[in-house]
């Protein structure tokens, strides 16, 4: 008997799943328990497991969809089987399979009112519409109901124009084009394969100027609850101690060459978040509301203090210049931005902001993100500290930076990861020629 | 093509297969001298005589018995029945020996007949004489049931339940012998089991067949003088049932009436709306509505008798009650 393969409430708060992955391929024999798929709910990615015996049979929906809660979304059954009654054609009859015992009851069909009390229509007109329950489950057709799982329409929020307050085609299809899309089909960051290896680089797969991913059913949760939290940006801070001693000797070298070539650690510092980010697109990214702009390009914001007050002039495409341009760009747009010169271009379209308080002895600090970038650097002094190395201490430079996160966009393993990566450029700043 | 009546579609249907095979012949009441009550036998005792145009006294159950029979030893014979009211005498032949001969012989004795007569009302022939079979006949395991409602469908149809090797009942009309309609000259069979779409259209579905195809084609078209557009979907054929052509159209339309003469409990309509629920169940969109007779013997007196039987009015409201027009 075939196994209709639901769409299952893996967590006790999820209303629809994304179905991130088809563990086993049409073809693959499956037994009870086999995990055959992976979903992602509104909290975690959960793998789901077949509840019954036989072939995968049918895929009825794609990886990166969305199916709410007891959507059919595949077929198990015997290899010779007729499945398409299930999967969508005519088939001889069979049993129904079982229902997943976590469906909630306002998903399951209505149950008939007047199953016990009879009553002999009036010739021609064999029905009494039913009246609705106040309270009770949402009465809808069958045909409104698949038509809503397959749009990704949640049936609770639309109001039946049918006998007794049911909801039929017409109301779904008013919805559908009144609200936008409700399930939009993320394309998850991937991996990119024209990305230097490295262990701690993701990258997305940007072509073009940037990529608008649509958020997924955990960034909106992230995004509501944690918003909910803190205010509108949900901001988390994460700190690190670099050693700068290498920027330092890197800086000498290149002094030693000409007066000519003398750069900053600011500019040095930005040169390196430019090429962390191109490596973390994840960090380089702007929040728009009901989705995420990721970035190809880095352009990093520069935090000037005016007698005015704050603004942050942006070095674009920081991540192509040398530090020769970046250095030479920052002291212009910075005498420019003191001068209040600065034109409306030069102060907007940054995707990541860096703010340097280090000129003033500060050790470290928490920067606010300058909306609606991600993230932003605070970078604080560097000093010379002792190290414990090889049954010594020896003096090292030091720096301590701290990314400000917006936790709709990046969450704390990301964050980190492109912490490290800027820790590895600075720490052995050959690796930006890498 | 010819615009014949359904009498006379019946008429050649018989003729041509007497002609084509000798082992084929007709016998029943009043069908040889007097040319048949509804004169469908018009002329076949003339040409045949009288060894294969037999007149029967009034005795339902013999004469069904000796058709039988005489399928046993290799005839196949079509026995009329003046009406379906009075096959209810020799229905234990149908029934019990028809019907179940073939299986229960082991496959020894295949069952070429075809009982035929009309069925249903007329006009104020009261309860005894108005009442239609197709859904007790169509319950029988063994026994095919057809039912057609137009002179083309009478003679393609008649032409096949003749050849079929298994028992037919084919179910005419009183009131269908008059319609007329095109009959291809050339000749042409009609498979059973096989429904026919009458009329296209994408809002709703009416499910019907015999005397009610026409019920449900001229409430098609009033419906569509309002923008209503309606597939109607003659079954012909009761059993077997056309389950394909059901669910392909309600599939499209997500909307059924069902229409039939009968009464409601356990009629056709219910087996028809059984096949919707099951195979169509995801694509409704409204419970399916069934048009039929009042619950009731048929009353003789007219205005009831109206009131009483399916009609387009009653079709009209079942539609726009799918569609959720009020």
């Amino acid at each position: 008997m075939a196994t209709k393969v639901m769409m299952e409430a893996l967590s006790p708060t999820m209303e629809e799943g994304r179905l991130v992955k088809w563990v086993k391929n049409v073809g693959d024999a499956v037994k009870n328990g086999d995990t055959i798929a992976e979903v992602e709910t509104d909290k975690a990615i959960m793998e789901m497991v077949a509840r019954g015996d036989g072939i995968m049979r049918a895929h009825l929906i794609e990886e990166g969809q969305t199916s709410p809660i007891g959507a059919i979304i595949g077929v198990i059954a015997a290899a010779d089987e007729d499945i398409s009654a299930i999967a969508g054609g005519h088939a001889p009859a069979e049993a129904p399979s079982e229902q997943p015992k976590d469906v909630p009851a306002s998903e399951l069909p209505a149950p008939p009112v007047e199953a016990h009390e009879h009553k002999h229509p009036p010739v021609g007109t064999a029905t009494h519409a039913p009246e609705a329950v106040p309270g009770g489950p949402v009465r809808s057709s069958p045909l409104a109901r698949r038509i809503a799982a397959e749009r990704g329409v949640n049936l609770q929020a639309i109001q039946g124009t049918g006998p007794g307050g049911r909801v039929i085609k017409r109301d779904i299809e008013q919805a559908a084009s009144t609200t936008p899309a409700a399930a939009p089909v993320a394309a998850a960051p991937r991996l990119s394969a024209s990305v230097p290896p490295s262990a701690t680089t993701t990258a997305l797969q940007i072509e073009g100027e940037f990529k608008d991913v649509a958020l997924t059913q955990m960034r909106k949760t992230i995004a509501r609850r944690l918003g909910e939290s803190i205010g509108p940006i949900p901001t988390f801070f994460l700190t690190s101690e670099i050693d700068m001693t290498n920027v330092g000797k890197l800086r000498e070298q290149m002094m030693a060459v000409g007066d000519a070539f003398k750069v900053s650690v600011n500019d040095i510092v930005i040169k390196a978040v430019a090429i962390a980010l191109t490596r973390h697109p994840e960090v380089n990214a702007h929040w728009m509301g009901d989705s995420i702009r990721y970035f190809s390009a880095a352009h990093v914001g520069m935090a000037v203090a005016t007698d005015d007050g704050l603004i942050v002039p942006v070095i674009r495409d920081a991540h192509l210049k040398g530090l020769g341009a970046i250095g030479k760009e920052a002291r212009e747009l910075a005498k420019r931005a003191r001068e209040r010169k600065l034109q409306p271009s030069e102060f907007t379209g940054g995707t990541f902001s860096v703010s340097n308080l280090g000129m003033f002895g500060i050790d470290q600090f928490t920067a606010i993100i300058n909306p609606p970038e991600a993230a932003i650097l605070a970078v604080g002094a560097t000093e010379t500290k002792p190290v414990w190395e090889n049954g010594e201490f020896v003096p090292r430079q030091k720096m301590r930076v701290t990314m400000s996160c917006d936790h709709r966009i990046i969450d704390g393993a990301v964050g980190a990861k492109f912490l490290q990566t800027l820790r590895q450029l600075l720490e052995a700043p050959m690796m930006m020629l890498y | 093509m010819a615009i014949i009546t359904y009498r006379d579609a019946l008429n050649q249907a018989l003729r041509e297969e007497m002609h084509r095979d000798d082992r084929v012949f007709l016998m029943g009441e009043e069908v040889a001298v007097y040319q048949g009550a509804y004169k469908v036998s018009k002329g076949l005792l003339q040409e045949f005589g009288e060894m294969r145009v037999v007149d029967t006294p009034i005795t339902e159950l013999g004469f069904a018995g000796v058709g039988v029979g005489a399928a046993m030893c290799g005839l196949r014979p079509i026995i009329e029945f003046m009406t379906w009211n009075f096959a209810l005498l020799a229905i234990d032949q149908v029934v019990n020996v028809a019907a179940k001969m073939l299986y229960m012989s082991g496959g020894q004795f295949p069952m070429p007949m075809v009982f035929r007569g009309p069925n249903g009302a007329a006009l104020q022939l009261a309860a005894q004489h108005s009442q239609a079979f197709e859904s007790w006949l169509a319950h029988i395991p063994g026994l095919k049931v057809v039912a057609p409602g137009t002179p083309y469908d009478a003679k393609g149809l008649l032409k096949a339940a003749i050849r079929d090797d298994n028992p037919v009942c084919f179910l005419e009309g009183e009131m269908l012998y008059n319609t007329k309609g095109e009959v291809p000259d050339e000749e042409y069979v009609i498979p059973l089991g096989k429904a026919d779409l009458k009329r296209e259209g994408d809002h709703a579905t009416i499910i019907t067949h015999g005397k009610m195809v026409l019920v449900a084609m001229q409430a098609a078209d009033q419906l569509a003088k309002e923008g209503i557009r309606c597939d109607v979907v003659d079954l012909r054929t009761i059993r077997p049932m056309d389950v394909d052509a059901i669910a392909e159209s309600v599939r499209k339309t997500n909307r059924a009436v069902v229409v039939e003469e009968g009464w409601e409990l356990c009629g056709v309509g219910a087996q028809v709306v059984d096949y919707v629920q099951r195979y169509c169940f995801d694509h409704l969109d409204a419970p399916v509505l069934r048009v039929h007779q009042a619950d009731a013997p048929m009353p003789y007196t007219k205005s009831l008798e109206k009131a009483a039987k399916p009609d387009v009015p009653k079709t009209i409201a079942a539609v726009k009650q799918v569609l959720y027009i009020d």
